[in-house]
């Protein structure tokens, strides 16, 4: 492998996990829906690129859904749905910014411990980009977990399969059927935590998960 | 059509009587139907393998089913080893099923027992059969599952359903322990069938964890002590024929699982196991007999028994190991041949006494013996065969229980030959405490019999007792004679088990058809020989010419008197001699130490009326030392993390999320 192809992919990899910190303080749904679409088109350019490198064609199958569905179809679809519920203004991150980015960088730490730890034979550029993947993966949990609105849970779970497609493509040769899979399971994934998000609005009049435990008779 | 086959058409025929059972539900035919179907398939059976095992045993019939595991099918196998258990469960089956017949009239809901009965036996039957781990631990659950269903017939009952919950926690206990065991002997490469565990080699640190693992899966489910604590409260729990088949045969299944791991499947055995096997099987022995000396509920008794036995069995078997561990062939088949005799004739005696109790219970509807007495006039052909049911579980002559204890002391004086100090000791050691078992348990029955049968009825039940049905005294008679026959005749059922310590331990005794006159020599005639049939004839003339003397010559005339009540001119019952009486003298002995018995004396104060009253204070040290820390700790911590059930949605994902990062941190710091 040419070392500019190695520094390529590294740079793509590694702006993935900086764009997954930038999700970690956007307080305005909107802009974090913007981040996101940025997360995806990344993670499509990275693909690409992996596709050229590995001169594996089936792969710039996957860029290409990643880019339609999750660069632009489903920040579309979540920025009508976050319009209709009327809750772009609502400041709804659980823990504040500070603590969030030093667990975020504590995280990226272990995970780049980890996986140069236990792949010490594996080729270099799928260790790195093992690491930058669980970084990101770690990250999207980390944005569920930091978040009360549900609306940002869905992005935060779709950044983590972000990182699960890095993984994937930098692994080489993922049978394109997984793909597709993973993607459409995405997709289902999104297409039902949808209709829960209006039916959660419709019932409790605000898409705070708190509200359900509100519903089940408890104090937060 | 090979012997499997039929063994397993056998199995079928039991399994489509469950359909019957469930098609006929409540009619009225229904009982006949099914036990004379269950009494049909286990004869059937039992004529199979009783064949099969004097005639041609060089090589084992093989059977495989595709079902199951895809890549594996269910491996069925017939060898020596597997045909006697087959006997022992078919010949418990069928007494059981002729028993039924009659006791099914009695059940205040036959519909509840039929369908389970016929699968229980199946179950029992196809664990025997089974050569793969995984149809043998599919057939083990599902005797314990069926097995569970029965002893929960009587479910309305009093404490019936936590003796059924108990039940149920060590039987699954013992499953997980199996499960594993079997995980270790499969090895990484996941071979399931016999034939490959038993082709394998076997580390030692493996062969030890899976010794373990059986004494605590194959023990809990025999009653090996202290895993014992179901056994008094589900047996007795159940209907008295479900009774005797667990008492009688489930215990001898696991015990069978036991031989076929740690002897068959496990390779050479190392000497230090067999010290535990023996000490287990000592302590089983004597604790189970002192139990049962305490108790007066009539079938928790012989549950109590049963332990005492199963001890027997374990002792008997860690002596085969520790003979074989030291290549002793001659002297760890004599160990061997002792264990499974005694496995025979436990069946035989136990599902004759459990019988013989519930004759009681159906006659008087009392299991308390306090509230019995006096039966042997009411009752007297049920007490003639419990009788002879208490005389060999005694372990006296003439009768079969006697052969098997002799032959396990022939076994245990040959102990000087083995090379270990540490067997040295152990094996005498061992030896007395059998002994003292023995004994014991021989005080247990005399009083077993004595507060039922003998003295005058405690209560109005047991005065206007009447003799039970038909079917049940000849299943009883028929298995009072099957333990005279096999006590006067050993040199039969010992020449009978040869293809089986030729099985398993490479070795065998001497031929004994051929010594004169039936007797049995097990190592060599000039060291110590055994006859039945004398000393059956000796006793028969010396108890009939002192009887014909004393009415000759002490007591021509016939007069008649008042009792003799032991210096009690109280016509009163209840100042008879009684089993708390009869127990006292042993309580005194042992109780303090095992029991931690207390005797308090209520005295009233001068000038009242009321009685004075004794009251027996007595602690189960295993249950309270042992279970109830157990069973507070899973509670404790059952109760602090039921508060998870209750988390709201982001502290579950923070839960998830937090567990990850741990176990990431675990793996990056050892790594």
């Amino acid at each position: 492998m040419h070392s500019l192809d190695f520094d390529i992919s590294h740079m793509l990899a590694g702006g993935l996990v900086l764009i997954s910190f930038m999700m970690l303080y956007q307080d305005r749904l909107y802009s974090l829906l913007n981040v996101f679409a940025l997360h995806a088109l990344v993670l499509a350019l990275s693909v690409a690129w992996q596709a050229f490198v590995q001169d594996a064609p089936h792969l710039y199958v996957t860029a290409a859904i990643a880019l339609v569905f999750k660069a632009i179809v489903i920040p579309v679809a979540l920025h009508r749905i976050v319009k209709q519920l009327g809750i772009h203004r609502d400041i709804e991150s659980a823990v504040g910014i500070g603590p969030t980015m030093l667990a975020g960088m504590g995280l990226v730490a272990l995970s780049m411990v980890l996986m140069l730890r236990v792949t010490p034979e594996a080729d270099p550029l799928a260790r790195e980009d093992l690491a930058f993947a669980l970084s990101v993966v770690l990250l999207g949990l980390l944005v569920m977990v930091t978040r009360r609105n549900a609306v940002s849970q869905v992005v935060g779970f779709m950044s983590l399969e972000n990182g699960l497609v890095l993984a994937a493509t930098g692994a080489k040769g993922m049978p394109l059927v997984v793909e597709i899979s993973v993607a459409f399971s995405i997709l289902i994934a999104f297409i039902v935590i949808g209709i829960f998000l209006f039916r959660i609005r419709e019932r409790f009049d605000s898409v705070d998960v708190s509200a359900l435990d509100d519903y089940r008779g408890e104090r937060r | 059509m090979s012997a499997v086959v039929v063994q397993m058409l056998c199995v079928a025929g039991l399994l489509g009587s469950v359909v019957l059972a469930i098609v006929l539900n409540r009619s009225r035919m229904a009982t006949a139907i099914i036990y004379g179907a269950t009494l049909a398939a286990s004869a059937i059976a039992l004529t199979g393998a009783v064949h099969w095992l004097l005639g041609d045993t060089a090589s084992a019939s093989d059977l495989t089913l595709p079902i199951g595991l895809p890549w594996l099918g269910s491996h069925f196998r017939l060898d020596p080893l597997a045909s006697f258990f087959l006997i022992v469960v078919n010949l418990g089956g069928a007494a059981a099923s002729l028993y039924g017949l009659g006791y099914g009239h009695h059940e205040p809901a036959p519909h509840r027992v039929l369908p389970f009965f016929p699968a229980f036996l199946a179950g029992m039957n196809l664990v025997v059969l089974a050569d793969d781990a995984f149809s043998y631990l599919l057939c083990w659950e599902f005797m314990s599952l069926v097995s569970w269903a029965l002893v929960m017939a009587h479910h309305r009952e009093a404490g019936n359903t936590k003796d059924g919950y108990v039940y149920l926690v060590m039987a699954s206990f013992g499953t997980l322990a199996l499960l594993l065991a079997f995980g270790l002997l499969a090895g990484p490469a996941g071979d399931y069938g016999f034939a490959a565990i038993r082709a394998a080699q076997h580390r030692p640190y493996v062969a030890t964890l899976v010794l373990i693992l059986m004494l605590l899966g194959a023990g809990s489910k025999s009653g090996l002590v202290p895993l014992h604590v179901w056994l008094p409260l589900a047996h007795p729990a159940a209907p008295s024929h479900v009774s005797a088949l667990m008492s009688g045969v489930m215990t001898k299944v696991a015990i069978y699982g036991f031989i076929r791991v740690v002897f068959d499947l496990l390779g050479p055995p190392s000497w230090p196991a067999s010290v535990v096997i023996l000490i287990l099987g000592g302590i089983t022995a004597v604790m189970g007999i002192l139990y049962a000396m305490m108790e007066r509920d009539l079938k928790r008794l012989l549950a109590y028994s049963t332990i005492e036995n199963v001890g027997v069995i374990f002792a008997g078997l860690g002596l085969a190991l520790a003979f074989q561990a030291n290549g002793l062939k001659l002297l760890a088949a004599l160990a061997f041949t002792a264990a499974l005799f005694h496995v025979l004739n436990h069946s035989f005696f136990k599902s004759l006494l459990f019988f013989g109790a519930g004759a009681v219970l159906t006659a008087t509807g009392e299991r308390d013996m306090d509230k019995l007495g006096g039966l042997i006039h009411r009752m007297p052909f049920t007490s003639f065969a419990v009788l002879v049911g208490c005389v060999a579980t005694s372990a006296l002559p003439p009768f079969n229980g006697f052969v098997s204890e002799w032959l396990m002391f022939q076994a245990v004086l040959q102990s000087p030959e083995l090379p270990q100090w540490a067997l040295k000791i152990t094996v005498p050691a061992v030896g007395a405490l059998l002994a003292l078992a023995a004994a014991l348990a021989a005080a247990c029955f005399v009083k077993a019999y004595g507060v039922t049968f003998l003295g005058r009825p405690r209560s109005l039940a047991a005065e206007t007792a009447e003799e039970v049905d038909r079917y049940a005294l000849s299943a009883m008679f028929v298995l009072a004679a099957l333990c005279l026959l096999a006590g006067i005749l050993p040199g039969v059922v010992i020449d009978a088990l040869s293809p089986i310590t030729r099985q398993i331990l490479g070795g065998r005794m001497p031929i004994q058809i051929n010594e004169p006159w039936l007797s049995i020599a097990p190592i060599a005639e000039g060291r110590s020989s055994y006859n039945g049939l004398l000393v059956m004839v000796f006793i028969t003339i010396s108890a009939s010419s002192a009887v014909v003397f004393i009415h000759r010559f002490a007591s021509r005339a016939l007069r008649r008197g008042p009792a003799w009540g032991c210096g009690f001119s109280d016509p009163n019952p209840a100042a008879q001699y009684s089993g708390g009486s009869f127990a006292q003298p042993i309580r005194r002995v042992f109780g303090t130490l095992v029991f931690r018995a207390r005797d308090h004396v209520e005295m009233p104060a001068p000038g009242d009326i009321r009685p004075a009253r004794l009251r027996i204070e007595l602690h189960d040290l295993i249950w309270e030392r042992m279970y109830e820390p157990i069973a507070g700790v899973v509670g404790f911590s059952a109760d602090k993390l039921n508060r998870l059930q209750f988390l709201t949605i982001r502290r579950y994902l923070s839960l998830v999320f937090a567990t990850l990062v741990t176990l990431l941190l675990v793996l990056a710091i050892w790594s």
